[in-house]
C-alpha cells in the first residue's frame, strides 16, 4: 500500500458511525477496501449492515467529507457479497459498544437461527445474568431491547446478524 | 415491447417487499405496545430496503435510466407485481401478525434459496436478507403463539385472521412461464422447495398456537402477481405515492 493510500485508509477506518458513540465504521468491519484510482481518486468500498438501514447514505457521505477535507477525490461503493455479518466487529469495536451500555453481539459463526428463543445477555451495567428480552427490536436496526431484573434498568443490545 | 422474464421477476419481488412495508407503516401508533410500534417499523425498513436494492436492480437492467424512486412511486397500481397476501388491509393486530408470519414463514427459505441464484446481484441480496428475515419470522412466530394459546378473545381474533388471509397463501406457490423459465436457468429458487419449508414452520407453529390449520383453499385468491389487485390496493398505492407525486422530482 502506498503511503497516501494508507493515509485515506486510516482517514475511512475512523469515520464514525453516526447512530452508535464513538464506534467507528473500521470497528463494526464495513470497510472492503481502500484502493486508489485512475487520476488519484480514492475508491472505498463499503459493506452495508442492514438492508435499509438510513444510516448508510449518511456514511457514504461522512466518508467522502472526511476524504475531502484531507484533499482527496473520492467514490465510494457498497458491496452486498459478501453480506454483513456481526462476527465483523472488531475487539476494539466491541469494547467500545460495551462502554457506551451496549451488550456486543456473540459470535455468530453461520447463520440466524429461526426457531431459537432469544437469549437475553447480562446486564452491561450490573452485571446480572437475570435479564429478559422487551423486544429482537430496538431504537435501531441493529439492536434488541432488554431489562434487567436486577437492577431494572434497560438496556440494549448489538443483535447477532 | 414486453418486459422480459428477469426483470418481471426482480419486480415481483420488490413489490411484495414495499406493499407489505406499507401496510406495516399504515398500523404504527396503532400496535399494542410501542415496543411492538419499533419491531413492525424495523421490519418495515427492512423490507425497504430490500426492494430498493430490487428496483435499483431493475432499473439497471431495463437499462431505461428509470431509478428505485420511478419503480416505488411513478408505476400505477395494477403495475404492482405483489401477491394478494401482503396488500390484505391491517384489520386488527391478529390480522397484521398472521399476515407477517404466512409472509415470514415464505420469505426464510426464499431468501436463503435465492442466496445460491445464478444472478450474483440477487445471490447477493438473498443472503442478506435471509438472515434479516430470519428475525422477522422469529417475531412473527412467537406473535402467532401467544395469540393463538393465549385468551379465549386473542385465539378468536387470530383464528378469523388465519381463516381470512390462508386463501391468499397459494399465490407464493405459483409458477407461470417466467418462474419455470429462471428456475431452469438457476436463477429462481425451486418453488417445491420452499413450499416444503414454509409447510414446516406452519405446521409447528399453528401446533404450538393451538391454532388447527386451516383445509386448502376453495378458490384460491390470487391475481397479484399480474397486477390484479383487490378494492383497497389503488388507495393504498395512493398514498405512499401522494408525496412523490405532487412534488415530482423533489429531493429529501
Amino acid at each position: 500500500m502506498t503511503e497516501p493510500q494508507h493515509r485515506a485508509a486510516t482517514i475511512v477506518l475512523e469515520v464514525e458511525d453516526p447512530e452508535l458513540p464513538h464506534v467507528t465504521i473500521g470497528d463494526l468491519g464495513m470497510v472492503r477496501s481502500v484502493t486508489e484510482g485512475p487520476g488519484e481518486v480514492v475508491e472505498v468500498v463499503l459493506t452495508p449492515t442492514y438492508t435499509g438501514c438510513p444510516a448508510t447514505e449518511q456514511i457514504r457521505d461522512d466518508v467522502l467529507e472526511a476524504l475531502a477535507s484531507a484533499g482527496h477525490r473520492a467514490r465510494v461503493e457498497f458491496a452486498m457479497s459478501p453480506a454483513w455479518t456481526t462476527d465483523w466487529i472488531t475487539e476494539e469495536g466491541r469494547r467500545k459498544l460495551r462502554e457506551a451500555g451496549i451488550t456486543p453481539p456473540a459470535h455468530l459463526g453461520g447463520a440466524v437461527p429461526v426457531t431459537i428463543a432469544p437469549h437475553s445477555p447480562d446486564c452491561p451495567r450490573c452485571g446480572s445474568s437475570n435479564t429478559r428480552v422487551v423486544s429482537e427490536f430496538g431504537g435501531t436496526a441493529c439492536k434488541s431491547s432488554h431489562v434487567c431484573n436486577s437492577c431494572l434498568e434497560p438496556f440494549e443490545r448489538f443483535k447477532e446478524i | 415491447m414486453a418486459p422480459t422474464p428477469l426483470l418481471t421477476f426482480i419486480l415481483r419481488q420488490g413489490d411484495r417487499s414495499l406493499v407489505l412495508a406499507q401496510r406495516l407503516l399504515e398500523y404504527i401508533t396503532h400496535a399494542p405496545e410501542i415496543e411492538e410500534d419499533m419491531a413492525l417499523s424495523n421490519i418495515a425498513l427492512d423490507l425497504i430496503g430490500q426492494a430498493r436494492v430490487l428496483y435499483s436492480y431493475a432499473g439497471e437492467f431495463e437499462g431505461l435510466g428509470h431509478d428505485e424512486d420511478h419503480f416505488a412511486f411513478q408505476r400505477d397500481a395494477d403495475e404492482f407485481l405483489s401477491p394478494v397476501l401482503v396488500e390484505r388491509p391491517n384489520e386488527d393486530f391478529a390480522h397484521v401478525i398472521v399476515r407477517q408470519f404466512l409472509h415470514d414463514a415464505y420469505a426464510v427459505p426464499h431468501w436463503t434459496h435465492l442466496a445460491e441464484s445464478s444472478d450474483a446481484t440477487l445471490a447477493a441480496l438473498g443472503a442478506k436478507a435471509a438472515k434479516e428475515a430470519a428475525y422477522h419470522l422469529r417475531h412473527s412466530s412467537a406473535w402467532v403463539v401467544r395469540l393463538g394459546d393465549g385468551t379465549e378473545e386473542s385465539h378468536r381474533r387470530v383464528t378469523v385472521a388465519l381463516e381470512h388471509l390462508w386463501p391468499c397463501t397459494e399465490e407464493l406457490f405459483e409458477v407461470d412461464e417466467i418462474d419455470a423459465e429462471l428456475f431452469s436457468a438457476g436463477v429462481s429458487p425451486d418453488p417445491s422447495a420452499i413450499r416444503t419449508s414454509w409447510d414446516t414452520t406452519v405446521d409447528r407453529v399453528l401446533t404450538e398456537a393451538t391454532l388447527p390449520r386451516p383445509e386448502p383453499p376453495v378458490p384460491a385468491v390470487t391475481g397479484g402477481l399480474s397486477g390484479l389487485h383487490e378494492d383497497d390496493f389503488e388507495r393504498l398505492i395512493t398514498v405512499m405515492q401522494e408525496l412523490a407525486r405532487t412534488h415530482p422530482g423533489a429531493e429529501w
